[in-house]
């Protein structure tokens, strides 16, 4: 019980844990295979009871990150380090951390209770103790009822909570997570989310969650680092990193993105002008910026921050029109793909606010597309 | 459509029918009273007991038994070695050459593997005083030998589908080696593993031709003595003896299919996105 005890104190401090101390520190780790960089010099810090998403696509070096960290593969450089205490030529079995496989691994022939009991059996811990912290385990997934089931006989959901109640059962200083969710269906996953975060909450460890789905990795994490290529592109809070990305690739892999480029021709110390652009007119940014005259600059805009309206927009600045060429209207939100008459598609989202739009916009109709200046986030690379 | 299913059906009954009719025809010869093997004399179980009281052929037969478990049993723990270790060391230096040899007694010609394993036989008893002579345990080495190829490449196919995260998930939970090997390798191994013991027990009890080159005198084992007799003229006796056989054989298929049967259907989990 002596690990658990701060658990409560983790739990009450919510959601909003950016005050935790650095738990997990991954320095200047690089792992190689064959000649193929995996992760390339990464630095990390985890802390303490927060969730910490690893978001990137196949082969970004995320999974191979996560194996580090339980100890399948060594860094060919760098180091690790959980709760101050170095992790090299610590083997798996040593290891204060626990793994939910992807696959869930779970042991076919064994029952769900000896499933659960295995660590705990490993460890030595007396029959008594093991017993009830099994039931506990199971009770906190609820999964007692299917205590004496072999894993073949459960439901995909049911198997993700065995693996999940018997890596956390010896209480690991961290749970690393490898794509925990993938293997449900859409409904169940919604509903595992929240599930996983609950129990988050209750045990207050440490979750680090490796996953390609962007939308699990905002609903989950506290943290979340974008990787591509064996390297982090950055580390932020989900609504940082979807409000405020560092360059195009996490705006477009974040979210969907309309990006806008163009050429400095005024750079002033309050604002930045952008010239010969793919919009068709002239793109204001209502800040400065260090750039030069002439460089290339990105403008990023949300679709959902966009305007569609049938005239002109009174402001006049970042607006463009084109021809509505698609609409899909999903009940809550309405998508319309515009095509700018300079040859670019735009994508715009409106909220179906009121039963029907009053501007009746519909396909083939000219619209014009445009932004409010502080709804744009200016990208220099 | 209906034509097809018709022709499928005759190639289907015409194939069985050679495969199955000599063998029902032999087991109704068994009970012939006839001494003579191709003249039916009537029904009677006399060769069944003239079977029974038989002592060299039971003591062959007993001899079989005894090669083909001890065979299936070396076999199979020195198989099931080389697939684990073709299928979870990576990649080592002779992995190659291992997976070669390990599986080249299943093409080698069993002439070439009985001649030169008497070779090496007589070779280490003028130097090592060992084996001494040459009966039962010189059958069985040289049984062990195929029968380690043959559960080599079973168990080897087993471990490549197997879900290796399930051994890491061990690891994970505190196990070293061997006890992850014991605790989760070998049970999802275990159907691999005795069809691999049972297919040796086979093939070990069915040799004629190997266990012929190294066997020595008062080891014959019941296909060199129902051989010796066959040249003699055939015996309703060995039909008695092969319809023994053939039940027995059809007993143990039934049993392990009954009891295998269900465990090998168990689904499995997707392959995890390594990387």
């Amino acid at each position: 019980m002596s690990q658990t005890a701060a658990a409560p104190a983790a739990a009450a401090a919510g959601r909003d844990r950016a005050d935790g101390r650095p738990f997990i520190r991954i320095s200047g780790v690089t792992k190689t295979f064959s000649g193929f960089v995996a992760v390339n010099d990464l630095t990390l810090e985890v802390r303490e009871g927060e969730i910490f998403c690893l978001l990137g696509g196949s082969g970004s070096g995320k999974s191979t990150l996560l194996r580090m960290l339980a100890g399948f593969e060594t860094p060919d450089r760098g180091r690790i380090e959980i709760d101050g205490q170095d992790m090299t030529g610590v083997p798996p079995w040593a290891r204060p951390v626990n793994m939910m496989f992807q696959s869930y691994a779970l042991f076919p022939h064994m029952s769900v209770a000896r499933n659960v009991e295995y660590g705990l059996r490993q460890d030595g811990v007396p029959r008594a103790e093991r017993a009830e912290r099994v039931a506990r385990m199971l009770e906190l997934v609820k999964l007692t009822p299917f205590a004496d089931r072999r894993p073949a006989q459960l439901s995909g959901g049911q198997r993700q909570r065995v693996a999940l109640a018997r890596a956390l059962v010896k209480r690991p200083k961290a749970l690393l997570l490898d794509e925990p969710l993938s293997a449900l269906d859409k409904k169940l996953r919604e509903e595992t989310q929240f599930e996983l975060l609950d129990i988050q909450e209750k045990l207050g460890t440490t979750f680090i969650v490796v996953t390609h789905d962007q939308e699990e990795a905002m609903t989950l994490g506290d943290r979340i680092g974008v990787m591509d290529a064996g390297e982090l592109i950055q580390v932020d809070a989900p609504r940082d990193l979807y409000e405020y990305p560092r360059n195009r690739f996490i705006a477009e892999f974040v979210g969907s993105v309309n990006i806008f480029e163009g050429r400095v021709v005024e750079d002033e110390a309050d604002h930045v002008l952008l010239g010969d652009t793919d919009l068709g007119a002239e793109i204001f940014i209502h800040h400065g910026l260090s750039c030069q005259m002439g460089q290339t600059l990105w403008v990023a805009v949300r679709p959902e921050k966009m305007r569609l309206t049938a005239a002109r927009p009174d402001d006049a600045r970042n607006a463009a029109q084109g021809v509505i060429e698609d609409i899909a209207y999903l009940g809550g939100l309405t998508h319309y793909r515009v095509r700018l008459d300079g040859g670019k598609t735009v994508r715009v989202t409106r909220a179906n606010v009121e039963r029907r739009h009053a501007d009746g916009l519909t396909w083939n109709d000219r619209a014009w597309i445009s932004w409010p200046p502080e709804a744009g986030v200016a990208l220099t690379s | 459509m209906k034509r097809r299913g018709w022709v499928v059906a005759t190639g289907a009954a015409l194939g069985f029918a050679m495969l199955y009719v000599p063998i029902v025809i032999m087991m109704i010869y068994s009970f012939n009273a006839s001494k003579l093997a191709s003249v039916w004399g009537g029904w009677s179980a006399r060769w069944y007991g003239e079977l029974m009281a038989n002592d060299q052929v039971l003591e062959a037969a007993w001899i079989s038994v005894k090669v083909g478990v001890m065979a299936a049993t070396v076999g199979t723990v020195f198989g099931t070695m080389i697939a684990y270790a073709l299928s979870r060391f990576g990649r080592f230096r002779g992995r190659l050459l291992l997976a070669g040899m390990a599986t080249a007694p299943i093409v080698m010609p069993e002439v070439v593997t009985g001649l030169s394993l008497l070779l090496l036989f007589i070779i280490m008893e003028t130097n090592f005083g060992w084996p001494a002579g040459r009966g039962v345990d010189t059958i069985v080495i040289a049984h062990a030998t195929f029968c380690m190829a043959f559960v080599a490449v079973i168990v080897q196919a087993r471990m490549a589908d197997m879900d290796e995260s399930v051994e890491e998930a061990a690891m994970d939970l505190g196990a070293r080696q061997p006890w992850v090997f014991f605790d989760v390798t070998l049970p999802a191994l275990a159907p691999a593993l005795v069809s691999g013991w049972l297919l040796s027990f086979t093939l070990s009890f069915d040799d004629l031709v190997i266990a012929s080159f190294v066997s020595g005198p008062g080891a014959s084992t019941l296909p060199m003595v129902v051989f010796s007799k066959v040249r003699l003229g055939v015996s309703p006796e060995i039909n008695a003896l092969a319809t023994l056989m053939i039940v027995a054989v059809a007993a143990i298929l039934a049993a392990t299919m009954l009891r295998g049967g269900v465990r090998l259907s168990a689904r499995r989990a997707p392959p995890p996105d390594q990387l």
